[in-house]
């Protein structure tokens, strides 16, 4: 297949939560980026977003992750996070922080970077330009758009192009896909009644559709959704958007 | 509940105060459990929100439309202090009389004073959110007068004891049935009883309530309105509804007393063209609603003599004094935020403590009462911050960013107290403000993976159970994504 990316030098943001919880995830994208020739980075000051801390309303506390952020992708042009909402928190919330810091040169470091941060599905279709990249996975499945990756990232249709061009794919689409989960960060223990009867009905909306696996492109969501779906013994496995594009037919999977 | 007080006039409410209401969870896991509420809720919210996406689909220019309104309202607040004594000339040139109160204690007072002034007993309301804020209804009661709701839905509140659960519907909670039950109850004890052999088809239920509001229309001397828009160069004051009773309320009566927070007022004529396409498809789903009144001041020999009109502030300063508040004034109380909210459909508006449900109760609320008691300390975090009510909101208030900086303002709160969560927060900074301590973490939650070999953790103790009550949870691999990038690929980038 052809090689899009001709050696593009890319630093992987892999966010907090894959880096500890799912690093399967990190690796398929790994994995992606350089089948399509890219030259993959990871710049290990990287931490967090922070928006477990800005969306508590500890502000104070996120901007060390700001700082964070900036000294570990200073100086990359593409910055490519498997996560709509991290990338949507870099990019919406930083540039809050870095002023409510009041501090001069973090302001302008964070309004250049956040240009330059990238959701992965974002990054392979509108700076690589590619939609097929050679994926194959002969499941069923179905896609839970993440509220973030849709209205604050702002993906739109990206992540159904690149799957739709996966090899042997059973893509069914899900009932009331763009109703929220019910995670929401802290609101999933700050409010677990509410988030749990709201992951209710996504999980039984994705029972309905027969998949066997259930992507999205946020871990975090998936750990809440699926979460349900494992207690419930209901078979259907949460799946990341990265780790179905990096199945190939030679694949292991 | 069917015994009422000898003393009352009309139906009493429930007991207990806004303020004194447990915090949002408190109250959501209860409603969760309301089986015909969540019902009734799930039926009601999902017809109107494809009603408005189909009418507003239809408008091409819908995004300049919310740019619009949104730029009208701001230019508006900046400089609200010059619109609003403009107000006041044009309604006093046009025969009303104006009135200033600065919280509800002043505007309730006012209203009584002009209503005992006048020697009745009772007024005809036209469905309005302000008089609920102020929570009128009960002032009045107090002072021996009855204030008859006439809108169905507010209506049907009232006879059933019952507090509003949403902006515009105030009865979506109910269902036809209940609402049969309630009138067969209820009606006979304050008026025209229903009729027998009373069916819950709706016509039927509408036919009823026309029966039994048509003599207090006709007795009526005293109507009490709010208004959707007040039109500072002319005086004009605009009532948008769908049922015609306001227009009754707003036409036949002697005196006419209108509510009206001083956000509501508009610079001109002109600048309802824009409200009046975003209103209507947010909050009906419908091209245009059925009735529309306007009235300037006193046409003599035409409709109320005797025009008053109480402007009423009630926090709404201190909303406008906080640059990342003050987007809240731009409300027109449409309820699309409601309809569209995940959370709301499932808890119904009854867990947000008061008139002022959903997603905009959740900013607004705070700031109009402060975050002193439990229930406003929570609203903030009633929320996933989803962004589906700005979506859809026709004024294009950041409800999610406003959400989060009160949630700021509540941290900072916390701060001052005894409470775990600042202390949580502080160890977590720690933990993700540096990567050595981030990949510290990382090595002992493989550690805890390696000893636990399990893929996923079911129901445990706190502080684990609100998630694991009914979730499980994944455990962490026994080697981290970064770990592995050093073991195969070295320490360098
Ligand atoms: S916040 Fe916006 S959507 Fe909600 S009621 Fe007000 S105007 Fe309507």
């Amino acid at each position: 297949m052809p090689v899009p990316a001709d050696g593009l030098r890319v630093a992987l943001f892999a966010t907090c939560v894959n880096d500890m919880m799912f690093p399967s995830t990190p690796k398929a994208v790994v994995s992606v980026l350089e089948r399509l020739g890219c030259t993959v980075e990871f710049p290990m000051e990287q931490t967090c977003c922070g928006q477990m801390f800005t969306n508590t309303g500890y502000f104070d506390a996120a901007v060390p992750t700001v700082r964070a952020y900036v000294k570990a992708f200073a100086g990359y042009d593409y910055i490519v996070a498997p996560s709509g909402s991290c990338t949507g928190a870099v990019r919406h919330q930083h540039p809050m922080l870095a002023r409510h810091a009041k501090d001069d040169a973090l302001i302008a470091a964070v309004d250049d970077i956040v240009t330059k941060t990238y959701d992965f599905s974002e990054f392979l279709v509108d700076v690589l330009g590619v939609t097929d990249v050679g994926g194959y996975f002969p499941h069923r499945v179905t896609y839970h758009p993440t509220c973030h990756s849709v209205r604050v990232a702002k993906v739109g249709d990206r992540p159904y192009q690149l799957l739709k061009a996966v090899k042997g794919i059973d893509l069914v689409p899900l009932p009331d896909a763009d109703q929220c989960c019910g995670f929401g960060g802290t609101f999933s223990i700050k409010n677990p009644d509410v988030s749990v009867a709201m992951g209710a009905d996504k999980a039984r909306h994705v029972r309905e559709t027969g998949a066997e696996y259930l992507i999205t492109g946020d871990n975090a969501c998936l750990m809440h959704i699926g979460g349900l779906l494992h207690r419930e013994n209901s078979g259907v496995k949460p799946i990341h958007l990265a780790e179905v594009l990096a199945h190939t037919e030679g694949g292991a999977r | 509940m069917t015994t009422t007080e000898p003393m009352r006039r009309t139906p009493a409410p429930p007991s207990g105060t806004f303020l004194g209401m447990p915090t949002f969870p408190t109250n959501a896991k209860a409603q969760l459990n309301n089986t015909q509420m969540r019902k009734n809720l799930r039926n009601a919210t999902t017809t109107i929100r494809a009603k408005r996406a189909k009418v507003v689909g239809e408008v091409e220019n819908w995004e300049e439309l919310r740019l619009a309104g949104a730029a009208i309202k701001d230019r508006t607040m900046r400089h609200l202090d010059s619109y609003l004594v403009l107000l006041e000339e044009s309604l006093t040139k046009a025969g009303a009389t104006v009135h200033w109160a600065r919280d509800a204690a002043e505007a309730n007072q006012i209203v009584v004073g002009l209503v005992k002034a006048k020697g009745v007993d009772e007024v005809v309301k036209v469905k309005s959110m302000a008089t609920q804020e102020i929570e009128l209804n009960e002032a009045l009661e107090e002072a021996g007068v009855a204030a008859w709701e006439t809108d169905l839905a507010e209506l049907i509140v009232q006879l059933g004891h019952d507090r509003p659960s949403h902006i515009l519907v105030p009865a979506i909670h109910r269902n036809r049935a209940e609402v049969r039950e309630i009138f067969l109850r209820e009606m006979h004890l304050y008026g025209t009883a229903a009729p027998e052999g009373l069916t819950d088809e709706p016509a039927v239920l509408a036919g009823a309530a026309r029966t039994h509001l048509r003599e207090k229309f006709l007795r009526a001397k005293v109507a009490v309105s709010g208004a959707n828009f007040a039109i500072a160069e002319t005086g004009t004051l605009v009532v948008v509804e769908s049922e015609g009773n306001g227009r009754m309320c707003l036409t036949l009566p002697e005196t006419l007393i209108s509510v009206v927070g001083i956000e509501k007022v508009l610079p001109t004529i002109a600048d309802l063209e824009v409200f009046m396409q975003l209103l209507p498809r947010s909050s009906t789903g419908e091209r245009m609603n059925p009735y529309t009144s306007m009235w300037t001041g006193v046409t003599p020999g035409d409709g109320p003599q005797e025009v008053h009109v109480v402007l009423i502030d009630n926090g709404r300063t201190r909303v406008l004094a906080d640059p990342d508040g003050r987007y809240a004034l731009r409300c027109i109380r449409c309820s699309a935020c409601l309809n569209i909210c995940p959370v709301y459909e499932r808890v119904g508006g009854h867990a947000y403590g008061s008139v002022y449900p959903g997603p905009i109760g959740a900013v607004l609320n705070p700031q109009l009462r402060g975050i002193e008691s439990d229930i406003d300390k929570s609203l903030p975090f009633a929320s996933t911050l989803c962004g589906a009510c700005f979506d859809v909101c026709p004024v294009r208030i950041p409800i999610p960013d406003m959400l989060v900086h009160l949630r700021h303002k509540v941290a900072d709160k916390k701060r001052q107290g005894l409470h775990l969560e600042p202390t949580i927060m502080t160890g977590a900074q720690w933990a993700f403000g540096d990567h050595k301590h981030f990949e510290f973490m990382e090595s002992m939650a493989a550690v805890a993976a390696k000893v636990m070999k399990k893929d996923y953790l079911g129901p445990m103790p706190w502080p684990a159970s609100p998630w694991t009550r009914a979730r499980d949870l994944p455990m962490p691999p026994t080697e981290s994504f970064r770990s592995w990038w050093k073991r195969t690929r070295g320490e360098g980038k």
